[in-house]
């Protein structure tokens, strides 16, 4: 990144309750470098959007502090953070035209006015919505007016901007196309970003790290691409991209290998990747894309297994499969224009390298 | 769209009916029963409502009774030149005697009397006198010595005057009256300063609605603000305190504002108490402004609240923090972010209220005074009391036309649209 100006944060051991009875946010330790470009990624009441809020200023933590540039900011209140804010439903002022609206921070900042407009006319251009400063914001379309939120988040050069599902009402196309804008936006202005989302596309577009989060706790946090070939827990694995499970108790452990017996006797080979003692109940994780049915016999694992249904989808042909026991176990084959074609009903053999399957903790 | 095709034929249906014709008819139905869905409500309204009020209305300017009792005199009085300084000639006596004997058998005169009698004091004994003696006169005339013998009143230009001044079917009188002038010598004049009271009461009526409105605002927007935010559990409860009020009578209500604000009254007891106030400097509150003002707020306070409420319910807590987050301190985010917002619900809940109260009747009536009370108190007066319901409508008028005005302004300033009641 050319020019770092972004703000570092961290999070120590924060925790955050309502109701004095549950815990919403347990013990969250988080440290974001200046400059990052950080997802926080989960399902809806996994504690998120509460993180964010802290870090904003609109909730007071309950217990533990966080920290911006080593300030602690639990006593700050919002509007001296001087973080910007990108809200779900944009939250554009609708009484404001849209130059109003960006020039609204510099205002309440006492910016001088011809400073204002050249800021305003910057941010507007930075987002090619020149042309559209008179305009009310309910005269522009979801992805115009998503736009000015995000130059309102940046117009006032906050070195910490933060993202809360902002993308959540525009259509797919449209999403797509804006999370490269945001993303490019940020590698152009090196401000540091705390993206919220439930969508692991989006997630692992744009971030440089994604922490997931589930029942109040960060359960991985790590680049796009260890997310998914390395996840470290069985929600990871079942919440980022799909994924095959298959449920078994460990035989034996060797290194980071171990052998694993299936419900229906079958014995495969799988990383060990968080499973520690034999005879430990233990659920494998594996990629559909991984799975080969162009066998041999140096492959770690191979299975018989018979065809139960085939789906057309150009470019890939999902199989769905009975394969120890589970017929829930989805193959995704690269459509190559192959002679070989696969019929329902008929028994297979598939195969895949070790590594490309994860011993995880049980799931039932 | 046109009936025709390219080549000028026109559109048919399959059995050769022009197409629009056939539209019409298969809708004709449709329109029918929507109509006779809303008729009966349409046709009580207009028999129990809109006539009344036109009938009602069309009396502030209708004066036929002088031209009905006294048909023949108003002929030959059109032939006076009232400018001369001389009472009318022989032959309009002659006429109002054959006037006043069909008048006197259908006891009509006397009505006629006291109508003149608003106009001016003394014509209504006139009237009620000469219908005792006119059975006395002599048939053959001559009737003006007559007449004068028998009230000198009838020799007088200014009876004359007023008769003549109200024989058109349709007079002006009424408006004069209510806009506290009167036609003079020199044509229309201002009455005197100490009969002026219309203008006046008009005046005062805008100007304690206002100050109502505002009082009702001052004290509803932070209700109403409270009701908004809080969560709905509270808020729902709050809200039935706030309507609890409309489920009491209103004559309870104002009646316990008489318990508290009068002189030997609860407040004043304990502001007695706490030696805020000394026992002889009690404070007036009631049977003057401060009255009405205090009973009309209390009043119209859940007007001003519910459409405040309906509409800062709509404004999302996002944009306040949107705001903050921009770096606004709480009173910027609120002033410029949150109040413009629920400028539409202040613009309906101050017309509500406006328009109400401008009209309010009863707790002005109860606990106004003589200070405290409306327009529409001497409306009511009028119309119950002193029975001129010509001028009761002629002020009935202008208050309505008055309230239309102030509507067109608002229109102008605040924008109709601009006012949401949820």
């Amino acid at each position: 990144m050319a020019n770092i100006r972004g703000a570092a944060v961290k999070y120590d051991s924060v925790q955050k309750s309502y109701d004095g009875e549950s815990l919403v946010v347990k013990n969250l330790n988080l440290d974001i470098p200046p400059g990052e470009f950080l997802t926080m990624l989960g399902p809806s009441g996994s504690g998120k959007t509460t993180c964010l809020m802290m870090l904003a200023g609109f909730e007071p933590a309950t217990h533990g502090e966080i920290y911006l540039n080593d300030r602690p900011i639990n006593n700050v209140p919002p509007h001296k953070r001087g973080i910007g804010m990108v809200f779900q439903n944009y939250a554009l002022f609708p009484h404001m035209s849209v130059a109003e609206n960006l020039a609204f921070p510099l205002q309440v900042r006492n910016v001088p006015k011809s400073e204002q407009e050249q800021k305003v006319q910057r941010a507007l251009d930075m987002v090619e919505l020149g042309a559209f400063g008179n305009r009310r914001p309910a005269q522009l379309s979801g992805g115009q007016q998503q736009r000015v939120a995000v130059a309102r988040a940046l117009v006032f050069d906050p070195e910490l901007v933060l993202m809360d599902e902002p993308l959540g009402a525009l259509d797919k196309q449209l999403r797509e196309q804006m999370q490269y804008e945001i993303k490019h936006i940020h590698e152009n202005l090196g401000v540091t970003v705390v993206y919220v989302t439930h969508d692991q596309t989006e997630a692992l577009t744009m971030s440089d790290r994604v922490a997931v989060f589930n029942d109040g706790v960060i359960q991985q946090l790590s680049t796009p691409d260890d997310l998914y070939e390395d996840p470290q827990n069985s929600f990871v694995a079942q919440f980022i991209g799909e994924n095959n499970k298959l449920n078994g108790k460990v035989l034996g452990v060797q290194g980071e290998e171990c052998l694993v017996e299936l419900d229906d006797g079958t014995q495969l080979k799988a990383d060990r990747v968080n499973v520690s003692e034999v005879g430990e109940r233990t659920t494998l994780s594996l990629r559909p894309e991984r799975v080969e049915f162009d066998t041999n016999d140096t492959m770690d694992n191979l299975v018989n297994g018979r065809i139960e249904e085939l789906i057309y989808l150009g470019d890939h042909i999902r199989v769905r499969m009975n394969v120890a026991g589970n017929d829930e176990f989805i193959v995704k084959v690269r459509n190559r224009g192959e002679k070989r074609k696969l019929h329902v009903g008929e028994t297979v053999q598939v195969g895949w390298a070790l590594n490309d399957c994860k011993a995880l903790d049980a799931v039932a | 769209m046109s009936d025709t095709t390219d080549n000028g034929q026109v559109l048919t249906t399959q059995d050769g009916k022009p197409l629009k014709a056939a539209l019409r008819r298969a809708l004709r139905r449709e329109k029918l029963r929507a109509f006779l869905l809303i008729a009966p409500l349409l046709i009580f309204v207009l028999i129990t409502f809109v006539a009344p009020i036109v009938d009602m209305l069309f009396r502030s300017v209708e004066n036929s009774i002088v031209a009905d009792t006294l048909p023949k005199t108003v002929i030959e009085l059109n032939k006076w030149d009232s400018s001369s300084g001389e009472a009318p000639g022989e032959e309009v006596y002659a006429a109002l005697y054959d006037d006043m004997l069909i008048a006197v058998d259908l006891k009509t005169h006397t009505r006629l009397g006291s109508r003149l009698n608003y106009e001016q004091s003394g014509i209504s004994s006139l009237f009620r006198k000469t219908g005792r003696r006119i059975k006395r006169m002599d048939e053959d005339g001559p009737f003006k010595d007559q007449f004068i013998g028998a009230d000198k009143k009838w020799g007088e230009v200014e009876t004359w005057q007023v008769l003549q001044q109200f024989s058109p079917r349709y007079t002006d009188g009424y408006f004069l009256n209510a806009f506290d002038a009167q036609r003079g010598p020199e044509g229309i004049e201002m009455k005197p300063e100490n009969e002026q009271i219309y203008m006046f009461l008009f005046g005062r009526t805008l100007f304690l609605s206002i100050v109502i409105t505002l009082s009702c605002l001052l004290l509803g927007y932070p209700i109403a603000f409270l009701l908004a935010s809080l969560p709905l559990r509270t808020s729902n409860l709050l809200m039935i305190l706030v309507l609890l009020p409309f489920w009491t009578s209103l004559l309870v209500r104002t009646s316990a504002w008489k318990v508290l604000l009068q002189q030997q009254g609860v407040i004043n007891d304990f502001l007695v108490w706490t030696r805020l106030i000394d026992d002889a400097g009690r404070l007036v509150m009631i049977n003057n402004q401060t009255g009405t003002i205090i009973a009309m707020t209390h009043i119209l306070l859940p007007f001003m609240i519910l459409p405040l409420y309906s509409v800062m319910k709509t404004i999302s807590p996002s944009y306040v923090r949107a705001a903050k987050s921009l770096g606004a301190n709480d009173w910027t985010a609120f002033w410029r972010v949150y109040f413009p917002q629920s400028v539409p619900g202040i613009g309906a809940g101050a017309i509500l209220v406006f328009i109400l109260s401008i009209g309010y009747y009863i707790t002005p009536e109860l606990v106004g005074g003589t200070s405290g009370i409306f327009i529409s108190n001497r409306i009511a007066y009028h119309i119950s009391s002193s029975l001129n319901w010509g001028l009761a409508a002629s002020l009935g008028t202008l208050l309505l036309v008055a309230v239309l005005v102030l509507f067109v302004v608002y229109d102008k300033i605040v924008g109709i649209d601009n006012v949401k009641l949820g």
